[in-house]
């Protein structure tokens, strides 16, 4: 007998380009079997989900998630925070490095990944790519690889130094990961708590220039250049969470060129502008910050063209007592795990009209191909049940009350969403569902 | 936008009579500040002394502060207020309290509005969020100082147009006035404040200074905003000029050349007389003499910088009347 029979869906699979009514059978946390509606009439099957009315599509997945698990689990646990994916509908994550201590170690990246720690969906990990992520010392990228890293990252900082991205490029290449990078040369950052420009000037708040990021961007697609001429190599580097013009222009060259770079937008950076700082929300400070309407249309742009690679939230968690303070003082990041298919369904595909063929591509199979995540991104035979389904005319107003985060620092609060997920299924397992009701 | 209930901001609520920054201010209620200004300062001491008797009124202090904090606090005195001063240096504070839980200290203490000066843009908003008290900016790190710019604007309006005009304003109160602000205005918060208050009024502003201490992003003050580097030709176009210091405890690394600075922009008596020989010379202070502004322009006959202590000691009074919902 199967374990789980879906029918009367909509299948959204871009990997293997469908986009029509499909049935979806279960076996063993595996697609048994995809075939036209009805096909599977008289398989039995210990649940059947009716799915009328539903997209089915792959789980998303978000190759930049923080959990804050080890020692900040006041602000999220890897079990709270893999909650708030799966009520967004991703059945996989992959965890930053910056906890305390950092994950700069197979000891640590093995406890962080160890099912003890009751993660709810498919849970990945970018351990640090120096340790202690001081942009000094490389870690054990073979090693760690052995041990599941899916890629390597100082996020939340830059690896600063040309010698040290270097190695890290070529060590990652040998292991066949990508290098992530947090593109922003922090010697022009400094004290700066939201975008350079007219609007920062009138807050009296410190500026964070365009340069910063498209300074880090250009020097480490040099050093891509660099290495597969000197060393016969092809590196793989992953922009994180680009959110200026000039960067996606230095992006777009070099794929042109025929570098092996991919990067990744999120979606306060192509659904919200600096202007939501208004007086000073700091639930509008991340970093990189909220640009100019300039840029966010620029953003737009890039992933309607093809230019950026896949979505990723940033989820970034604070509890309210750090976030209630002085702008320059609070610290940077909000939470978009739960908002990231309604922000996007409502800006790319109500607004600007893309299919739902390229979200599911931006937000599950890309991703699943940026970080090598076998079995994962698409719906085939063989592969993970990890699927989302959820209602793509829907509309619902997001409240932050009602987070499975530990945390509430979203700007998306009060604000209107496309597209609801109903239930979302990680490896066969039901981890979350709206309706109980709804469900047989 | 100001309303009996206070005023309502993106996701915030401010506490009426709350006064974070001059763009919360319509040009009525600029002009109603400025009416009561007039009428509590033609009042008897004892008269004024009895309008917030019993009243409590904290001044949290983050920053130093000689002529604004003086200025507050001896407006409380007179409107027979209690006052209580806290410092960082003396403090709470020191030992790493928020300024959340420092605003609630001062309330469950009794305080009914609290005057802040501190170092981060944007703390104003905060406290006020935070206590729901009526809070007065006295100076929020880069970002704005309120009641200097409308003592400032009381002081032009005194000096140019004489006592009565300065009881109310309109829309075209400062029509044909070029006011020039020159100096450090990246740093300077009274230069914001005026420069997003008196083109209200209908003045012209001039921002003049050296691109490192005035970037082109200055233009977000304003579409009328206009920046010139040449001080000169600046001055030629003004009736009021207002010279700032450069705050060295702002700079962040950023260097410049004062000899350089004092050549180009220092207001000194060859260069008053020959561009602006009737020209109001306002300062905020502190003055730094003998660096933006020499000895004799500042102890002059067109230099307003002492009305200019007075006016705010006359403007406070208004404001924590009005902060106490005591305002006609």
């Amino acid at each position: 007998m199967s374990d789980l029979l879906i029918v009367n869906g909509h299948l959204v699979d871009p990997a293997n380009r469908i986009d029509a009514p499909h049935d979806v059978l279960v076996r063993e946390g595996r697609v048994a079997a995809v075939d036209r509606p009805a096909a599977f009439e008289g398989v039995e099957a210990a649940e059947t989900i009716d799915a009328s009315g539903l997209v089915v599509a792959p789980g998303l997945i978000d190759v930049h998630v923080h959990l804050r698990e080890p020692g900040q689990t006041y602000k999220e646990t890897i079990a709270t925070g893999t909650a708030a994916a799966a009520a967004g509908g991703f059945t996989s994550v992959v965890a930053m490095p910056n906890t305390v201590p950092v994950n700069d170690s197979v000891a640590k990246l093995k406890w962080m990944l160890d099912p003890a720690r009751g993660a709810g969906v498919k849970l990945f990990a970018m351990p640090a790519a120096t340790i202690g992520s001081m942009g000094i010392e490389l870690t054990d990228f073979e090693a760690l690889h052995r041990a599941g890293a899916v890629g390597f990252t100082d996020d939340g900082k830059p690896v600063l130094e040309d010698h040290v991205m270097r190695a890290a490029l070529v060590a990652a290449a040998r292991a066949g990961v990508p290098v992530s990078q947090h593109a922003e040369d922090t010697r022009l950052t400094g004290g700066c708590s939201m975008n350079a420009g007219p609007m920062a000037f009138r807050l009296g708040l410190r500026g964070m220039p365009v340069e910063a990021e498209a300074r880090i961007v250009e020097r480490d697609l040099r050093l891509l250049r660099e290495i597969e001429r000197a060393e016969g190599l092809r590196p793989h580097l992953h922009v994180q969470h680009v959110s200026t013009a000039r960067a996606i222009d230095l992006i777009r060259e070099a794929k042109r060129e025929g570098l092996h770079v991919t990067c990744e937008i999120a979606p306060h950076h192509f659904a919200l502008t600096e202007a939501t700082v208004g007086d000073y929300d700091t639930h509008a400070k991340m970093n990189p910050p909220l640009r100019a309407e300039e840029d966010r249309a620029r953003m737009v742009e890039a992933l309607v063209d093809g230019t950026a690679d896949c979505i990723a939230t940033d989820h970034a968690p604070h509890a309210a007592f750090e976030k209630r303070q002085e702008f320059e003082r609070a610290p940077n990041g909000i939470t978009g795990l739960e908002t990231a298919l309604g922000v996007t369904m409502r800006t790319l595909h109500r607004e600007q009209g893309l299919s739902l063929s390229r979200i599911v591509e931006l937000m599950s199979a890309a991703p699943a191909t940026i970080a090598s995540l076998a079995g994962r991104g698409a719906v085939g035979v063989g592969h993970y049940a990890d699927l989302v389904l959820f209602n793509a005319a829907e509309e619902w107003v997001f409240d932050a009350e009602s987070s499975r985060s530990k945390s509430r620092n979203t700007p998306f609060d009060g604000a209107p969403m496309l597209g609801k997920v109903r239930a979302t299924i990680s490896e066969g397992r039901v981890v979350y569902r709206s309706f109980e009701a709804a469900l047989t | 936008m100001q309303s009996p209930g206070g005023l309502i901001s993106g996701r915030f609520h401010y506490a009426a009579g709350s006064l974070l920054s001059v763009t919360h201010l319509s040009v009525a209620d600029v002009s109603a500040i400025l009416e009561e200004t007039s009428r509590i300062a033609a009042l008897e001491i004892s008269e004024r002394a009895a309008m917030l008797r019993g009243r409590t009124i904290a001044l949290l202090f983050y920053e130093s502060s000689t002529r604004t904090r003086t200025s507050f606090e001896l407006a409380a005195k007179l409107l027979g207020a209690t006052t209580t001063l806290v410092s960082d240096k003396s403090s709470s504070i020191e030992k790493g309290e928020s300024l959340k839980d420092t605003g609630l200290t001062l309330r469950a203490l009794g305080a009914e509005c609290i005057i802040l000066r501190h170092f981060h843009s944007g703390a104003a908003f905060v406290l006020a969020r935070e206590t729901g008290l009526p809070v007065l900016n006295a100076g929020d790190g880069m970002h704005e100082h309120p009641s200097q710019a409308l003592l400032d604007l009381r002081t032009m309006l005194t000096r140019l147009h004489g006592t009565s005009a300065a009881r109310r304003v309109s829309e075209r109160s400062l029509e044909g006035v070029t006011v020039t602000i020159t100096g450090d205005i990246l740093h300077s918060r009274v230069a914001r404040s005026n420069a997003m208050l008196l083109p209200r009024l209908g003045a012209r502003v001039i921002l003049c200074g050296p691109e490192p201490l005035l970037p082109e992003d200055a233009h977000g003050l304003g579409a009328g905003i206009e920046i010139d580097r040449d001080f000169d030709h600046a001055l030629t176009q003004s009736q009021v000029v207002m010279m700032l210091r450069i705050q060295k405890e702002r700079l962040a690394g950023l260097e410049l050349d004062l000899g350089d600075y004092i050549a180009r922009f220092q207001l000194n008596a060859g260069r008053l007389a020959a561009q602006a020989p009737k020209a109001l010379v306002m300062h905020p202070g502190p003055m730094i003499r003998g660096l933006e502004i020499s000895d004799e322009v500042a102890d002059g006959p067109q230099s307003a910088t002492e009305e200019q202590v007075a006016n705010g000691l006359a403007i406070r009074q208004a404001l924590l009347v009005r902060a106490m919902g005591g305002m006609r």
